[in-house]
This record gives C-alpha cells, sequence and structure tokens, in this order.
C-alpha cells in the first residue's frame, strides 16, 4: 500500500496564475511519490453568477479559464501518472468535463478518464419549493424569492470513489475545499469512518493548500515585518502526507515565496471560526492541538490534529437575486486636492438624494480613510490629512433595477464639466449582485454521482 | 513600560464567510504571546469595529500556535454581496486590528 501521497495546488482561485502549476508538477513528477494536482476554483458567491450564464447559456457555466488552467499541464500529468482533481464544474460539472476532454483530445492525449460528479445542485435535484421552505442561517423568508442557485458542500467521498473507478481527471462542482485533497487520500490510504483524526489531517492538509500561495508566501508580505522572496514568481504549494496523517507543507524549488511557521499558521486559521469545530460532511476538525515544526528550508510539519464525527446535515449555499452595484470613482490631486475631493463627495451625495434614491450611498475618498472606514465615513472626519496630495473619491450604491442603479453611476460622469476644478480619471461600472444566505439539510437529501467520460483519437 | 502598535508584535490575517469575518492574530515571538491575550481582548476588537455595526465578537485563544482568532459578527455592512465598502471581503480588516496599541511591561 502506499504510504506517502503528494498533493500539489494549482489554482486557489477562479482567477488565479496558470503559469504556477508547472513547476509544481515538475516537483510532483520527480519526488516519484503517488502525486495528485489540484484547482480550487469556487468562492462563495462565484457558484450563483456561473448559474446565471448557464440559464443564458446551457452549454455554460463552468470555470472559465478550465482549458487555460488543464493545457499547460496535462500532458505531463499524463505520462507522470499524477491524477487532477478540480472543482471547475461550477454550475455546470457535465459541460466543464466535456470539456476537460476536448482539450485532451486537442492535445491528442486519447482514452484519458474524466469522471463527473454531480449531485450537489439542489435546485435541480428538490426543486424550488423544497428549497425555499428550508431554514436558513438569517431567517429569510424566501417565499416568493428568485433562487438563483442552492449548492450542497459534497465531502471528498464520492471523490475517491471517482479515483476507485480509474479517473485520471475528476471533475466536481461545489464541494468543501479541503474534499479536492482529502478524496485522493482516502483513496490511497482506505482511510474511512471512525478514523476520525486521520481524516481530520487529510481535512487540515488540504485546507492548507486549497488556498494555494496563499500558504506560500502569498497575501503575507509586509516588508520589513514578514518579507517574502520574489513574490512575482511565488512557487504554490505542495503538502506530503503519510498514511498516519503526518504531513509536511513545501512548495517547489528554485521558484518565489516561503513556506514558514507563520505562513503555515496565517493558513490555518484563514476562515476558520471555532478552532475546534470546523465542520464538513467527512469529518469534524480540531486544530486545537496543531504545533508546527520547521524540518528545513520551506518544510513545516504540522502535526497534533484530531477529528470528530462529522454533524448530520450538508450545508447548502442558497443564492438569490441581489440587485445591482454601482461604482464611480473620480480623482482630484495637487494644491487642495482633499477639500476639491470633500466637496465632489457632498456634491454626490446631495445629487443622488435629488434623483429621489433612497437606497443608501456610499462616498470614500481614497488615499484619506476608504476600506477601513464606515459606510457614515467617521473615521475619515475625524482624521488629519494633508489637503495637498492624490485623492480618489468613490462613491457606491444599491438598487435593485439596473437603471436606476446605472444612474447612480453617471453622476461621477457628470461630474467632469459639473464637478470641482481639475477632476479626471473616471470609471464607473454597473455590476449584478447575488445574495448567499446558509441551509443545513439532512445529508440523506445529498446524493451525489458518478458519470465517466473519455477522450477518443 | 512603552506603548507599541500590535504591528510591532503580531500579524494578523482576514477570512470571510457571509457576513461575518475571523481575524487571526499571531505573535511573532512566543514571549509576546501573553501580552496578546491579556490586552487583545474580545471587547476592543468589538469597540474597533464599532463603527461598521460589529456585533458579537468570539475569541479563541491558540497557545500552541501563539495565536488568537476573532470571529466577528456583522462587520461587513451587508456582507461581502451586500456591501458598499470597496473591500466588500473585509480583507484589509486586518491591518485595522494592527493599528491597536499594546503596553508593554
Amino acid at each position: 500500500m502506499t504510504d506517502l501521497v503528494h498533493v500539489g495546488c494549482g489554482a486557489g482561485f477562479a482567477g488565479d496564475r496558470t503559469d504556477a502549476s508547472g513547476p509544481v508538477v515538475e516537483a510532483l513528477a520527480a519526488s516519484g511519490a503517488t502525486s495528485y494536482l489540484i484547482f480550487e476554483t469556487l468562492a462563495e458567491r462565484t457558484l450563483a453568477l456561473a448559474q446565471l450564464e448557464r440559464r443564458r447559456d446551457p452549454g455554460a457555466g463552468f470555470t472559465p479559464y478550465l482549458a487555460d488552467f488543464l493545457r499547460p499541464i496535462l500532458r505531463r500529468c499524463v505520462d507522470s501518472d499524477i491524477r487532477i482533481v478540480a472543482n471547475f464544474g461550477a454550475a455546470n460539472p457535465m459541460a466543464a468535463g466535456r470539456r476537460a476532454v476536448a482539450v485532451a483530445e486537442e492535445l491528442g492525449l486519447p482514452g484519458l478518464k474524466v469522471a463527473v460528479i454531480e449531485g450537489d445542485n439542489l435546485l435541480e435535484e428538490h426543486g424550488i419549493d423544497a428549497v425555499r421552505g428550508w431554514r436558513n442561517d438569517e431567517n429569510a423568508d424566501l417565499a416568493g424569492r428568485d433562487v438563483i442557485a442552492a449548492n450542497a458542500y459534497l465531502g471528498a467521498r464520492p471523490i475517491a470513489d471517482a479515483l476507485g473507478r480509474g479517473a485520471d481527471v475528476v471533475i466536481i462542482g461545489r464541494c468543501t475545499d479541503s474534499a479536492l485533497t482529502l478524496g485522493p487520500l482516502l483513496h490511497e490510504f482506505k482511510w474511512s469512518p471512525p478514523a476520525w483524526d486521520r481524516l481530520a489531517a487529510g481535512t487540515l492538509a488540504g485546507h492548507l493548500i486549497e488556498c494555494c500561495a496563499q500558504v506560500s508566501g502569498g497575501y503575507f508580505a509586509d516588508p520589513g515585518k514578514k518579507d517574502v522572496p520574489d513574490l512575482d514568481r511565488v512557487g504554490f504549494p505542495i503538502v506530503e502526507v503519510a498514511q498516519d496523517g503526518g504531513m509536511v507543507v513545501t512548495k517547489p524549488a528554485g521558484t518565489g515565496g516561503l513556506v514558514s511557521e507563520a505562513t503555515v499558521t496565517e493558513q490555518i486559521l484563514y476562515e476558520l471560526h471555532d478552532p475546534a469545530a470546523y465542520l464538513t460532511p467527512d469529518v469534524t476538525m480540531d486544530i486545537t492541538g496543531v504545533r508546527l515544526r520547521n524540518e528545513g528550508r520551506d518544510r513545516i510539519r504540522v502535526e497534533g490534529v484530531r477529528g470528530h464525527a462529522p454533524p448530520p446535515t450538508y450545508k447548502v449555499t442558497v443564492s438569490l437575486e441581489g440587485g445591482f452595484l454601482a461604482e464611480g470613482e473620480i480623482s482630484y490631486a495637487g494644491p487642495n486636492a482633499l477639500v476639491r475631493a470633500e466637496l465632489a463627495a457632498d456634491v454626490l451625495i446631495k445629487r443622488v438624494k435629488g434623483l429621489g434614491i433612497n437606497q443608501p450611498v456610499r462616498c470614500d475618498i481614497i488615499g484619506a480613510v476608504s476600506v477601513l472606514d464606515s459606510d457614515q465615513g467617521q473615521s475619515r472626519r475625524s482624521a488629519v490629512l494633508p489637503p495637498h496630495g492624490d485623492y480618489r473619491v468613490r462613491l457606491s450604491g444599491t438598487s435593485n433595477d439596473r437603471a436606476t442603479a446605472e444612474r447612480i453611476a453617471r453622476e461621477v460622469l457628470a461630474l467632469y464639466p459639473t464637478g470641482p476644478a481639475g477632476g479626471g480619471g473616471v470609471r464607473t461600472s454597473v455590476t449584478s449582485r447575488v445574495r448567499t444566505v446558509s441551509s443545513y439539510v439532512p445529508a440523506e437529501l445529498v446524493r451525489p454521482r458518478i458519470s465517466m467520460l473519455e477522450s477518443g483519437s | 513600560m512603552s506603548e507599541v502598535t500590535l504591528h510591532e508584535i503580531a500579524h494578523a490575517r482576514t477570512g470571510d464567510k457571509g457576513n461575518r469575518v475571523n481575524v487571526s492574530v499571531i505573535a511573532y515571538r512566543q514571549e509576546d504571546y501573553p501580552l496578546l491575550v491579556v490586552q487583545v481582548t474580545a471587547e476592543r476588537i468589538r469597540h474597533l469595529f464599532q463603527a461598521r455595526g460589529a456585533g458579537t465578537v468570539r475569541r479563541y485563544e491558540l497557545p500552541l500556535l501563539k495565536a488568537l482568532n476573532f470571529v466577528v459578527d456583522d462587520v461587513l455592512e451587508g456582507g461581502v454581496n451586500g456591501s458598499l465598502n470597496l473591500d466588500g471581503h473585509g480583507k484589509s480588516l486586518s491591518f485595522l486590528v494592527l493599528t491597536l496599541p499594546i503596553t508593554r511591561p
């Protein structure tokens, strides 16, 4: 039986770099260990937007850069027996699977087995009335609401089953991010309940690499305090997991970035709430006993994670129409710039009120205090700032109808000839929004299923 | 006694889920961890985010990682899907936490 599995990460979000998986694959191939490459491309809201795309085009709704992620590495993975697990499926796993097959055929790779896992789409499985009836964490009444999507976070079991059926590439839609890593480990090590500590180790391994460079020097640098070498070519991570649940986080030699106790600690706690109870459909993970040990350059050993039985429910993200976000920006620079920017902000607020728009709007002055401020701008008003400078006014507002949102954004454009002196660089945008709530449904309502596709010659 | 900002002795990272963020605060040195435990309280974090309408703040201690983990409810003023803030995820908030003054013996 295999006693060591290496899992590398090729993407931690849909817009991630497509050229960083190459060194990961080379390192996996050179290691000689049983190896997998995962791609995590599905954020909380991504799926609802993908669902809207699929409504417009039944062949769409999967991750837009699927081919860009696969093309550089697929041949090397096939040659080196590195299997791929990716949540490229988003709202349309089957279409993503077909696209992966097409990429294999373009590259002249016949006989590639692509498993497609469906069943996370509970709107399709159970219908809108059932979804509206489930209790959600915000106690929002969904009666009459347009539910765009309702997707359960699948666990690692169906991924392991797909690998057991000989898949070279596994494509799934919504699943827990850590399942992309735990799935291969369940398959290789034959881990199963009640080996909770091992399932928790696999979950932690997955949690550590699912945001990709965030564990290997990305989202970390604070020059002078936390220096990161060669961030422009930050290496994507690899986790080496042993049969007994021991693990080391590392990255390919010769890449930028770093793996240190500090980078690993930040990522262990990333998007984690109660450290004693990180809930997944596979296991409840407890990281309160975790210790880190430096085992050489860019090698951190992680030990002491514990597991308990999972909850009897699956988490479901329910996505609803969320109206439109209007945004507009304009710059003021040089002498008295801050005062001119404040005047522009004042004009914008008065104009929006004058239009009879009652939804809240917000005005920021970027360069003064913006992202750290409240909607009311309390921090900016109490701050002492130089009037001479380079400031950018930003207006944002929401509306349930697009025309009103566009009207809000246009007020910023109109400042060119009507606002304070020297305003320049206007940009405006109106984007549709999705609102999400979480429901928890009994596990028996979630029935994953696997289809196998294969590339031809 | 001397006063420093938390940024001098600790690093931090924010993550978001819905209208809730977590902020980890991690001491650079083991000997500074007790300062975090005593001075970086849930109440101070709540006060820091008060203008943004923060609700409950829960704090978890992780001595083996020399870290605290804060979970802050309703701090995103509508959540990532409803916020008017340019940083709807609240990713920059970790650096607001690092502005807290810390008294060193």
